[in-house]
């Protein structure tokens, strides 16, 4: 079963390597394709019980309709667009199958040890970047026009899982005693789902940042990036979401890892390395939450705590795990 | 008065608040960095010793105990500050808005983001408004009916302040934490020791290596109980990996009674009235038992520490009592005391000139001693190491080698000067850490309320609609809808669709039915 696991783990890099190229060779043929056209539709101009004859009400509101976007239609070379959404959609299939060999990676792997596949630091990198694959194809369901971020998504996740299984491997075994407890379940699963979520979000804010710097009319790199992605305003209407979504996770995972550090260490807050970053992370996130639902504070800088926040959030997993001594040595590198 | 104003309306601002969180996540990351007396007061030593210049600034400046810094404690105080100024007010507008009724409606509803027009109601203005609050009410919105001076009568509902709720209920709770942590601090208290099997301690401060009172509390509010170890057992796998440690342990709270047993294990510690005992860590004491120049005998359980993960542990057995005349007439002569420092091998490797244990069971136990005679600097006031020899003495050559060896459970070695040193075995022990914290509760209850408010305030959404309802002339109504969102919601249009269906169906088919939705 270990060895399963460990012939599955390329397996699923592999095929997100593949999807990566599928989405890539959409938005490279695809001009600013279907994908990009329905993504910047203006936002809601549809009737609801209007009949053929409806009559929709003038608009008069003071707030003007949509984000001036330039028309689309206008510029789409219509067949390549096609030949590109194919792309795209064998792209997503094989985000699909890569899903589903990622968590053959994590099944396998518990199997093998006995117990919850999250009991080292690859394994909760696997299971964290699984958590990602997964929201990302489900919010997919929902919004068939964001398959142009699934570039930046499976980047991320070959950069994560490979970098999993080049440095971080450690072979299956039963777990120490300080992670002996229920607790490796609640607190250690909802820490995955939570990081595996704000790094989904950490796209679009990262997406959001260069399609307004390339609206604003920079052109340097990355800025370029910017041209075929969806409008700013439905970027930065996710991002704010699943920041929203996955916030109160993570909150809960610092919550049960307290519970847990009181029944193990003595004490529910010990400013442990890993609990001083887990802090930084919260309060970097509660500020972009507060930046957000301030109308004073400009949504381009309330996108750069988020940012910064997820900045944090990889100092914790990367760098705090290999170089700061704590109690939450579970990385098993020495 | 007008800058304190100034600085109060500042304070409470989002701006200040977003600062001050800032500045909070920056201030943290010190802790991280350096080592922290709260931690891991030895580590701080060994960096002031290793850096005396900038580490005597740096200690200056707290950075060694940066969650306890002024600095630190400034800006979560300044922060709690902002957040009261702020919260207060707009607790007092909450409740405000919950008592009194929504605010009646717009004059032109048909210029609201969701509007329909021209919906019929079955009978009179009143008797329509008085169905659609009803209908409204069904669906949880809070609705008021109004009659207006020109005959029209208009109904406003509002839904979502549980938003609100959600959000003042959250930061309230992050002051009960605020206030958890504090009573931790004033009345907690903690002690760590050393316990060897077969060892029995109490819980006084005495009898801690190391220990930490609350503010408000004395030595005397400790509660009375004693705890023993009477056995440790460690399991291992073959690659050294730990998978169990128990503690057979027995504790008595009330003198009178008979010792209860108890098997205290990592994550399961024994939760006693006023105290809990964890277990924290495991090692071996090799005893070593010595027969000096004149034949009398001495036994010491000397505690080793982990260098590592496989249990090679060093330390230090001290004699300080050896080679004292039995004559009694002589001044007592310290220059003849006896020491024996080494690494203890729980399981000695292949090739034993690694020096390092092989695996943490004993499975080929060999302790490796280096034998030391002369004053151990004991009495010269200098605080000493119950682990290490005092390089003091060594140095200034007052403590002297005199020869090494290996030696294995059972054997005797006898020193240059005829006296013996055996090596009887090995004893384990634990550490436990001791601690009470009367804040636990309030903090677990704020943590609780946090995460309820904080998940209402974000799935909560705040909006309104309204009908204006005119008599249409043949005993029926026209109804007329309105509705706003607070925030961009992409589900209030089919709330709203929800609603205009409650109203009523279209007024006649020459005047059809429009339903609007702009955009914002």
């Amino acid at each position: 079963m270990a060895e399963l696991s460990n012939q599955l783990l390329p397996v699923a890099v592999l095929a997100y390597l593949a999807a990566m190229v599928g989405y890539l060779m959409e938005y490279s043929f695809g001009g600013r394709g279907a994908v990009a056209r329905t993504a910047v539709r203006p936002p809601r101009e549809r009737e609801l019980v209007g009949t053929a004859a409806g009559r929709v009400a003038p608009p008069t509101a003071p707030t003007s309709p949509a984000p001036t976007s330039p028309a689309p239609t206008a510029t789409i070379p219509s067949k390549p667009a096609g030949r590109a959404v194919v792309f795209g959609r064998i792209a997503v299939g094989l985000t699909v199958v890569a899903a589903l060999a990622h968590a053959g990676v994590l099944v396998t792997r518990g199997l093998a040890a006995g117990r919850v596949p999250w009991g080292n630091m690859y394994e909760f990198v696997v299971a964290l970047s699984l958590v990602a694959a997964v929201a990302w194809l489900v919010l997919l369901i929902g919004r068939p026009t964001l398959r142009l971020l699934g570039l930046f998504v499976t980047l991320a996740l070959v950069l994560v899982l490979g970098f999993a299984g080049m440095v971080l491997y450690t072979e299956a075994a039963p777990l120490v005693p300080a992670l002996n407890s229920y607790w490796l379940k609640i607190h250690v699963s909802a820490a995955a789902t939570a990081s595996g979520l704000l790094l989904i979000a950490f796209v679009p804010a990262a997406l959001f940042l260069i399609r307004t710097g390339y609206d604003a009319g920079k052109r340097r790199f990355p800025y370029p990036i910017g041209a075929k992605l969806p409008a700013a305003e439905s970027l930065e209407r996710l991002t704010f979401r699943l920041h929203a979504f996955a916030f109160p996770i993570w909150t809960f995972a610092v919550i049960c890892g307290a519970i847990w550090a009181e029944a193990a260490w003595g004490r529910y807050w010990g400013w442990d390395p890993k609990e001083i970053w887990s802090f930084i992370s919260w309060v970097a996130y509660a500020a972009y939450l507060h930046a957000r639902a301030t109308p004073s504070v400009k949504r381009t800088t309330a996108t750069w705590f988020a940012v910064a926040a997820w900045g944090t959030m990889l100092i914790n997993l990367y760098v705090i795990n290999f170089v700061a001594v704590g109690l939450h040595s579970y990385a098993g590198v020495e | 008065m007008r800058t304190a104003r100034a600085f109060w309306r500042s304070l409470t601002s989002m701006r200040t608040a977003l600062i001050l969180l800032l500045l909070l996540a920056i201030a943290a990351v010190p802790g991280s960095v350096l080592p922290q007396r709260s931690v891991n007061p030895e580590s701080v030593n060994a960096y002031l010793a290793a850096n005396p210049g900038s580490g005597r600034w740096l200690d200056r400046l707290w950075f060694f105990d940066v969650y306890s810094s002024p600095w630190f404690s400034a800006i979560y105080l300044l922060l709690f500050a902002s957040l009261l100024g702020c919260l207060v007010p707009r607790l007092r507008q909450h409740f405000t808005n919950l008592v009194s009724a929504p605010p009646d409606a717009p004059s032109r509803l048909d210029r609201l983001p969701h509007s329909a027009t021209d919906l019929t109601g079955a009978g009179d203005p009143p008797a329509t408004a008085a169905k659609l609050k009803a209908g409204l009410k069904g669906q949880r919105w809070r609705a008021v009916v109004r009659d207006q001076t020109d005959g029209t009568v208009t109904v406003s509902a509002e839904k979502g302040y549980v938003k609100e709720t959600g959000n003042l209920v959250f930061h309230f709770a992050l002051l009960a934490l605020l206030v958890g942590v504090a009573l931790g601090s004033w009345y907690g208290w903690h002690g760590n020791r050393l316990v060897v099997a077969g060892e029995e301690f109490c819980n006084t401060l005495i009898q801690y290596d190391e220990y930490g009172l609350g503010a408000r509390t004395t030595a005397s509010d400790l509660p009375p109980f004693c705890v023993r170890l009477n056995a440790f057992r460690a399991e291992y796998l073959d690659n050294g990996q730990p998978v169990q440690f128990t503690a057979d342990i027995s504790y008595v709270e009330d003198p009178a009674a008979a010792p209860k047993a108890w098997r205290l294990e990592v994550n399961d510690p024994l939760r006693l009235d006023g105290g809990n005992v964890y277990l924290l860590g495991h090692g071996y004491a090799p005893v070593l038992r010595y027969t000096d120049r004149y034949g009398a005998a001495q036994t010491t359980v000397a505690p080793f520490l982990p260098d590592d993960g496989m249990l090679t542990s060093s330390g230090v057995a001290k004699f300080p009592d050896a080679n004292v005349d039995p004559d009694g007439t002589k001044p007592r002569d310290t220059s003849a005391q006896v020491a024996f420092a080494g690494v203890y091998l729980p399981t000695l490797p292949a090739d034993p000139s690694v020096g390092k244990s092989a695996f943490p069971a004993e499975r080929d136990p060999a302790l490796m001693i280096v034998a030391y005679q002369g004053n151990l600097g004991l009495g010269s006031g200098i605080p000493q190491s119950v682990y290490e020899l005092s390089h003091r003495q060594i140095a200034s050559g007052e403590l002297k080698q005199v020869g090494e060896r290996m030696l294995r459970p059972g054997e005797t070695w006898t020193l240059p000067d005829g006296s013996r040193v055996e090596f009887v075995g090995t004893r384990q022990w634990i550490t436990v850490s001791v601690r009470h914290d009367p804040g636990e509760k309030i903090v677990l209850f704020g943590a609780g309320a946090l995460l309820v408010g904080l998940m209402v305030s974000l799935s909560g959404r705040r909006r309104r609609v309204w009908a204006r309802i005119a008599p249409a002339g043949d005993g029926r109504s026209l109804i007329s809808l309105g509705g706003l969102a607070r925030s961009q919601q992409p589900s209030f249009a089919d709330e709203f669709a929800r609603v205009v269906a409650l109203a009523g169906p279209p007024h006649e088919t020459e005047r059809p039915l429009a339903v609007a939705e702009k955009g914002h």
